[in-house]
């Protein structure tokens, strides 16, 4: 079930990752696309990669991790510049014709799920991806939907959240300066 | 100059050469270039990021590998590239090539990436490129050869991992060798414990001492315990010259062989930037034995200038537009 939190202002608890892990586990391994061949399953860095890595472990699958940096994908390169601490994207597998399960841990205006999507496809051609969230804080300027998510949170303009990690992983706010 | 090739942030402008550059910057080329790297083994050998920019190869001097892997990576970074073939004209040097270079800004190029015999050449064109032009030098006479420097620290980082605990030999021709400045920069910018120069005083710079290196004559003790040998060639053209006796006799002083390289540790790893002379500075045995990593450094030559080209045009100095 997806878990609808409630509007959160900011000294409200933010949900706990591992609860959330638990149930997005569990409806990855029910999902009948998966259900004859198990996902291969690509995080994006930073946050999203150590929440495939979580998941990776609970769910036992056998087929290394993937990674993704999007970086050099980014739609705004020539206005924000490239990120000095790009990491090298690394997908151990070939994609052409695979199942995959493509994991970030915030959805907000799905441009990184678009550019995270063409890299994927500069690789080969997958047979379908499934995109797994943890948090969905509303804000999208794409049509990109979860289809594995953790909950919604309803975040005031302005405001950001992050994960940390990646021990523990938890949610936090981020504080302006 | 130091500043001319900085933008404000502190973010590479243009990329002229290793001097007035901060280690953390040389470190994030070398990072960014190995992010890079992965790209070529893809079904799709591209990254969009220069996507609808165009880059001018501007050759005042002849050159294959260099111009055609600045052609690969821009290539693989998704920009047009338009190579330009310029004589180069007796005309005087500074109304020509400030001409020139707001000739081609008038076509709309992003990047030029120039090449000229002249000492100084990249950095007057980027002293005169209009806001949002971005200047590479792909060597300047005597004076600077920095994406080959980079790409040299790539191969040593990627073989050696660290440059604190190294020492590294420069053997040949330095006196000429825009590659060996740019070179002894970048070592002492990335902490490298020794940077060795080996050759004969005619082919030294003065004072070279100035530079942060040690001196040898003698090539037998100068390799003792190197991690790195980096093999200069040997410019034939200065042979003739008042600078050197015949090729046989630079050979027996200073070639490199089985038996020399056999001084340094064993993990040792030899470096050339080419093209080789095969007799002259370098035994074959030496360029195509086990320890050369000389065909490496032409693959991650692509890698470091696509990683200098993004992080030059990704660079924070052209928002608003």
């Amino acid at each position: 079930m997806i878990r609808f939190c409630p509007e959160n202002a900011l000294n409200n608890p933010l949900p706990h990752i591992p609860t959330l892990l638990e149930e997005m586990a569990s409806r990855i391994a029910s999902l009948p696309r998966f259900a004859h061949t198990a996902p291969l399953m690509v995080g994006i860095q930073t946050g999203g990669l150590w929440l495939a890595e979580a998941l990776h472990h609970r769910l036992a699958l056998k087929e290394p991790l993937g990674k993704l940096d999007i970086s050099f994908y980014r739609d705004d390169f020539s206005r924000i510049g490239l990120n000095p601490s790009v990491q090298p994207s690394h997908l151990p597998w070939t994609v052409d014709g695979r199942h995959l399960l493509l994991v970030d841990d915030i959805l907000y205006t799905g441009r990184t799920i678009r550019a995270a999507m063409n890299e994927l496809f500069d690789y080969g051609r997958p047979a379908s991806i499934t995109l797994a969230i943890a948090v969905d804080r509303g804000g999208r300027e794409l049509p990109i939907q979860a289809d594995i998510l953790g909950c919604r949170l309803e975040v005031p303009a302005g405001q950001q959240i992050k994960l940390s990690g990646p021990e523990p992983l938890r949610l936090e706010w981020v504080a302006h300066g | 100059m130091d500043n001319l090739q900085l933008n404000p942030d502190g973010s590479l402008r243009h990329f002229l050469s290793i001097e007035g550059l901060k280690p953390a910057l040389l470190e994030q080329i070398i990072e960014t270039a190995a992010s890079l790297e992965q790209v070529a083994e893809r079904a799709v050998k591209k990254v969009p990021v220069l996507r609808g920019k165009t880059v001018m190869n501007l050759f005042f001097e002849p050159s294959t590998r260099t111009r055609t892997t600045f052609e690969i990576a821009a290539q693989r970074l998704s920009a047009d590239v338009i190579n330009l073939d310029v004589q180069t004209s007796s005309t005087t040097k500074g109304e020509s090539l400030l001409d020139t270079l707001k000739t081609l800004e008038a076509m709309h190029a992003d990047m030029f990436v120039i090449r000229h015999r002249e000492s100084g050449a990249a950095a007057f064109f980027a002293q005169h490129a209009a806001p949002g032009v971005h200047i590479l030098n792909a060597g300047d006479g005597w004076h600077a050869h920095p994406t080959q420097a980079m790409l040299d620290m790539f191969t040593i980082w990627k073989h050696k991992s660290r440059f604190d605990r190294l020492k590294v030999a420069i053997v040949g021709d330095i006196l000429h060798s825009r590659v060996a400045r740019s070179q002894i920069h970048a070592l002492n910018l990335l902490g490298t414990m020794e940077v060795r120069l080996i050759a004969p005083q005619t082919l030294l710079p003065e004072q070279p001492e100035s530079l942060g290196v040690h001196v040898y004559h003698d090539m037998d003790q100068g390799l003792r315990d190197c991690d790195v040998i980096i093999m200069l060639r040997l410019q034939k053209e200065r042979m003739q010259g008042a600078h050197l006796p015949g090729g046989d006799e630079y050979f027996r002083c200073y070639g490199l062989t089985e038996e020399r390289l056999r001084l340094a540790r064993p993990d040792c790893i030899v470096m050339h930037p080419g093209p080789m002379n095969r007799g002259v500075e370098i035994a074959s045995s030496v360029a195509d034995g086990p320890q050369s990593v000389i065909l490496e450094q032409v693959s991650n030559g692509l890698a470091v200038r696509m990683a200098i080209m993004a992080m030059v045009l990704g660079s924070g100095g052209e928002s608003g537009a």
